[in-house]
């Protein structure tokens, strides 16, 4: 594992990482109140995936992560998403059968 | 031939190395992916909230509109500076005690512990004013008013509130644990328990304290800015 290796020249790195995150969270304000119709919620999110990246990779370190770490990560998102596709499904089509009253 | 090697080993082993690993990285690497099993669960534990925010903002939309732009923007933002900031200083705690550096290993850690209560602090305040307002879900719940035309918001601006206490709530007893962490470390620091060979509990309260800024990043937009473009 090149831990001490990639933690040596770290700093400047993680100076550069907060600069961005900064730059997305005014950037995240400043779209919330533009009139993006339905773009305004995908917007947000993808601006907020973007800075969970840049958490994860270079301040959690998982960029220089042995695979097997980065398989658990990729499978808490895989769960994630079974538990909100599978939820909102049953909602989203609930409204479709004339016997649920809303 | 294995009982020599055994015997070797375990004389020759740093005192940080545990009997049942090979070596320290080994040591290391279970370690690590340990805290990040953990984290998984946190993301399960927090991702039934999510998924009922998600629900209800659906089923409520202009409620939930209504009711996020009755919450304070600019703490909002300034506290999203403030727990960025203190990941950052987080990291830059983990490098040094990765360099040996001890008085800097402190220093990080007292400005994460810092940056971390002024994060609570704002949130206290923001709390204190939703209580003052009647907008705490519960017998003392009073419907707000849109901040733009004057109109009662719907009753289910009550379950926004219910989700906002919630969540954030969920979040700021993580903080709040964080920072107890963090105290922990400075103690072990202090007794100069850690050294470039061996600061795994460093690292792994570095991965919690940077999850935490994650569910925050996703928190922010999804509580206090989902309505702002109808004001």
């Amino acid at each position: 594992m090149s831990h001490n290796g990639s933690h040596a020249h770290a700093p400047k790195a993680y100076f550069v990482v907060f600069a961005a995150l900064m730059f997305f969270t005014a950037l995240t304000v400043w779209a919330a109140f533009q009139h993006l119709g339905v773009w305004n919620t995908p917007v947000a999110l993808a601006i907020a995936v973007t800075k969970a990246l840049l958490v994860a990779l270079i301040f959690m370190h998982l960029k220089d992560s042995p695979k097997l770490t980065v398989l658990v990560v990729v499978s808490s998102i895989l769960w994630l998403a079974f538990l909100i596709v599978i939820t909102v499904s049953d909602y989203v089509t609930r409204a479709w059968l004339p016997i649920y009253p809303r | 031939m294995a009982d020599a090697h055994a015997h070797a080993a375990a004389h020759d082993a740093p005192p940080e190395l545990r009997h049942h690993f090979v070596d320290l990285p080994a040591q290391r690497e279970a370690s690590s992916l340990g805290m990040w099993l953990f984290l998984v669960t946190e993301v399960l534990f927090f991702g039934g909230m999510f998924t009922a925010y998600t629900v209800y903002r659906s089923t409520f939309r202009r409620a939930f509109e209504g009711a996020s732009n009755l919450l304070d923007i600019r703490l909002g933002t300034v506290n999203t500076a403030v727990l960025l900031m203190s990941s950052l200083t987080m990291a830059l705690a983990v490098w040094a005690s990765s360099q040996g550096k001890k008085k800097l290993i402190i220093l990080f850690l007292l400005a994460t512990i810092g940056l971390g209560s002024v994060f609570l602090g704002i949130k206290f305040v923001e709390y204190k004013e939703k209580f003052e307002r009647h907008e705490v879900p519960g017998p003392h719940f009073v419907v707000p008013h849109d901040e733009k035309t004057g109109e009662a918001l719907p009753r289910q601006s009550e379950m926004f509130f219910t989700l906002y206490f919630c969540m954030t709530g969920l979040h700021a007893v993580h903080m709040v644990i964080g920072v107890g962490l963090l105290t922990w470390l400075i103690v072990k620091a202090r007794k100069n328990e850690f050294s470039p060979r061996y600061y795994t509990p460093v690292d792994n309260v570095g991965l919690y304290w940077h999850f935490v800024d994650i569910i925050w990043i996703f928190l922010f937009p999804l509580l206090y800015l989902l309505g702002r473009h109808t004001l």
